[in-house]
């Protein structure tokens, strides 16, 4: 029973920090695409377009993080002391661009000032995010229940690598969701960017999926022998699909399609990940049983995830819908 | 000096810093949410104009505020783990749920409705848009209630049994969220929220009444502000009169604390006015006191024996300075916001609410008291639990993630500097909208993002009002 409950928990966060890195790489991905707009009036439209949703797209990173505290707290409590410095960069910068929403409507004189907390912040903290997950692949040092490493640990050409692998994903994410929103010269812009950030996240997406196997002789395991072996032939397949999806909708000049074909793309990525740490939580030794809480922990949060998490799903895509429709640039303009 | 600051000095330090300035922006938010339902419910009942007018000068307030407690309340659900990952791994099976039913229940109840609060009204409908504002004020109430039954748990653990790993793990569900302190904690803060909210409305209301004695919306708000404050003052003294209660069964030494008692009185303890706390010597110094009245207030009865701190191993007692100090901050202020509540009341059955310039002016400088009377009651209680993080069960200095001195001093200084330069730059804008009178439909440079909605409510407003 213990065993199944932790499985059903550990896709429950999967699902959590998934539906974080989509929803938020969209909006933190406009804030580093946000120096590139040609115009005051399409600095207004990007912001915008996400201005009604980014809070709540932000609350699944507290999902993530109080979700993980409540159901897997050895795991919670070994990760965050070893990911100390990247995770306090990364609130830092999700303060300065949580805050240029308003600031920046409320002040002539520094709005440059929010405008580059704006951008500096969605990109720092696309960068850290990258490099926290680049550090959990390569592994976190664990003895007596607690985080056993250094304070340096974080830092790695790899953990650079995914860091950068991320900045360029979530701004794939952000420019094709601004060719949904938006229309006209910025439309056109994005659709170019599209192109070029497209072709990089597959780069980027090759490369590291390549070096991974290396990092630790489990994941060479996993992918290189049976059962793991069909997945490294799915996998790829899938992913040219998704990337001529993208390309082909870029070139057809279709607006919904690029963007799913882009969070196909996040969502292989992200399974592909969780194929190499099954069953472990916390790589290379925590274990998802091995970090759970107790049964009763499990099943009273289940209780109230299973009603609510639907619910919340429901009134988002209300929100959503409320909202949709490009951005009338006339409108920010009383 | 510099070398006594170890890894855990600078991590409460730390969590200090984070929470004190965190809790502010709930404080004011929680009862703005509930003010900005009732004002819309009055505009859409009434059709009068000026509760438009307050609706969307308080919503756009609301909207920095709220952006500001939302992104510094992400730190908080974060250095729980890294600066306290063994209070973290020892504690996640109880507090995490109801942490995670804070999220689930509350954190995204908010931020769904809240783009629709503030943009949506002419996109979804009146009625769709007073559901949204009434759910975004019901999602800061939820929010209360689960990190309240959380931080009462730390106060007053229950319903727990501790397994082989060392860790707490939960046995009774109900006894956990209904922890003892949690019913008196819950009141006490939701009460302090609305008190905080009204001593803003009023003092805004103030100033503009002092430009302006005609200004319509000015003596809306200001009106509602001293209805608020003489029907919620006496409540906080009660409810705050019996959470002391409460603590005096359950953390005594806290309340010996607060009282500055450092001997036991066993013919009944006198109430310290003012004295100094004298931590070398163990007594308050230039004590001023009124005999017995403290065993009256505590046990009521003038001659019941109150221990004292004499009674406590010194490893166990909270730092009495400080804990003294912040709780006659409170109370002091408590009984300053029930004399302005007196006040209006008085000057109101004599038809002179808005006449003379004594009350506003001090209104005015009670305005943000709320918020100092906010932070020095949680300095009181927390400060009070000390030296444990769960009370009497796992101390401070155990509860330490495994971190070094100068990557926690690094992060706190950036903390410090980042914290000071954001809020203090909203605060400003906060301040210079307050400064605005709310009946000037436009408030800041320009509105916002998407704002024509309100523009063009505004109109439509205007045709019902006629």
């Amino acid at each position: 029973m213990e065993f199944e409950l932790s499985i059903v928990w550990a896709m429950i966060i999967a699902f959590a920090v998934l539906t974080y890195v989509i929803l938020d790489g969209f909006d933190l991905g406009i804030g580093i695409l946000f120096p590139f707009a040609d115009s005051e009036q399409d600095k207004s439209v990007m912001m915008n377009s996400i201005a009604p949703i980014w809070d709540g797209n932000e609350t699944w990173l507290v999902m993530g993080g109080g979700g993980l505290f409540a159901v897997f707290p050895l795991a919670y409590a070994v990760i965050m002391p070893a990911l100390y410095m990247p995770i306090i960069i990364m609130l830092l910068a999700l303060i300065f661009r949580g805050v240029a929403f308003e600031y920046r409507w409320k002040t002539d004189r520094w709005k440059p000032v929010w405008d580059f907390a704006f951008f500096g912040g969605s990109i720092t903290a696309a960068f850290m995010q990258g490099i926290a997950l680049g550090a959990i692949v390569q592994g976190i040092k664990i003895a007596d229940r607690a985080y056993a490493g250094g304070w340096w640990d974080w830092l790695s050409p790899f953990s650079i690598l995914t860091g950068c692998a991320v900045v360029v994903g979530y701004s794939l994410l952000g420019s094709t969701w601004l060719i949904i929103k938006t229309e006209g010269g910025i439309q056109a812009k994005m659709r170019g960017f599209a192109k070029f950030l497209g072709l990089g996240t597959l780069s980027f997406i090759g490369v590291v999926s390549l070096i991974t196997p290396f990092q630790d002789a489990a994941y060479f395991q996993r992918w290189f022998s049976f059962p793991g072996i069909i997945f490294s032939v799915v996998m790829p397949s899938l992913l040219i699909l998704c990337s001529w999806l993208l390309f082909t909708g870029l070139k057809k000049h279709k607006e919904v399609q690029p963007f799913l074909a882009s969070l196909s793309i996040f969502v292989l990525s992200f399974i592909g990940i969780v194929i190499s740490f099954y069953p472990n939580i916390v790589p290379p030794s925590l274990t998802i049983a091995e970090a759970a809480a107790p049964d009763s922990s499990l099943k009273f949060t289940l209780v109230g995830t299973a009603i609510l998490i639907p619910l919340i799903l429901a009134y988002t895509a209300y929100a959503y819908w409320v909202f949709r429709g490009k951005v009338n640039p006339e409108e920010s303009y009383h | 000096m510099l070398e006594n600051l170890t890894a855990e000095t600078l991590s409460r330090m730390q969590f200090a810093f984070t929470v004190s300035f965190h809790i502010i922006f709930p404080a004011f938010s929680i009862g703005l949410a509930s003010f900005l339902a009732v004002l819309n419910g009055l505009w859409l009942k009434t059709h009068d104009q000026a509760y438009l007018f307050l609706f969307n000068y308080w919503k756009k307030i609301f909207a920095v505020a709220f952006g500001m407690g939302v992104v510094s309340g992400i730190v908080m659900s974060y250095q729980f783990g890294t600066n306290w990952a063994v209070f973290s791994d020892k504690t996640g099976p109880v507090l995490g749920p109801l942490m995670a039913y804070e999220v689930l229940s509350a954190f995204f109840l908010e931020a769904g409705f809240l783009g629709i609060m503030l943009f949506g009204r002419e996109r979804v409908g009146d009625s769709l848009h007073m559901f949204a504002t009434g759910v975004v004020a019901l999602g800061t109430l939820m929010s209360a209630f689960w990190i309240l039954s959380v931080n009462s748990w730390m106060h007053t653990p229950a319903g727990y049994s501790i397994n082989e790993l060392g860790q707490f793990v939960p046995e009774y569900w109900w006894l956990i969220v209904f922890n003892p302190s949690f019913p008196y904690r819950l009141v006490h803060m939701v009460l302090a929220a609305f008190l905080t909210t009204a001593l803003v409305v009023g003092a805004v209301g103030a100033l503009h009444l002092l430009r302006d004695k005609a200004d319509g919306a000015a003596r809306r708000m200001f009106s509602m502000a001293m209805w608020m404050l003489i029907a919620v003052a006496p409540l906080q003294i009660l409810a705050g009169d019996f959470h002391g209660l409460n603590t005096l069964e359950h953390q005594p030494a806290k309340v010996m604390a607060m009282e500055g008692h450092y001997d036991s009185h066993p013919e009944g303890a006198p109430f310290i006015i003012f004295g100094i706390p004298n931590a070398e010597e163990k007594r308050i110094d230039y004590a001023v006191q009124i005999p017995k009245l403290s065993s009256l207030i505590l046990k009521h009865d003038l001659n019941a024996p109150l221990a004292g701190l004499d009674t406590i191993a010194d490893e166990d007692e909270p730092p009495v300075a400080i804990v003294f100090w912040s709780f006659r901050v409170m109370v002091g202020l408590g009984m300053a916001m029930l004399g302005i509540g007196l006040w209006g009341f008085w000057r109101r059955i004599r038809g002179r609410l808005y006449e003379g310039k004594l009350l506003k002016r001090a209104a005015i400088i009670m305005g943000p008291m709320g918020f100092v009377a906010v932070l020095a009651g949680w300095i009181t209680t927390e400060v009070g639990r000390q030296p444990f993080t769960v009370y009497g069960l796992l101390r401070t200095s155990d509860s330490l993630s495994p971190i070094s001195a100068p990557a926690v001093a690094v992060s706190l200084v950036a903390f410090i500097i980042v914290y000071f330069f954001v809020f203090g730059a909203g605060t400003f804008y906060i301040l210079r909208m307050m400064n605005k009178s709310a009946s000037t439909p436009h408030l800041g440079l320009k509105d916002g993002p998407i704002r024509t909605a309100i523009a063009i409510n505004q109109k439509a407003g205007g045709q019902h009002g006629i």
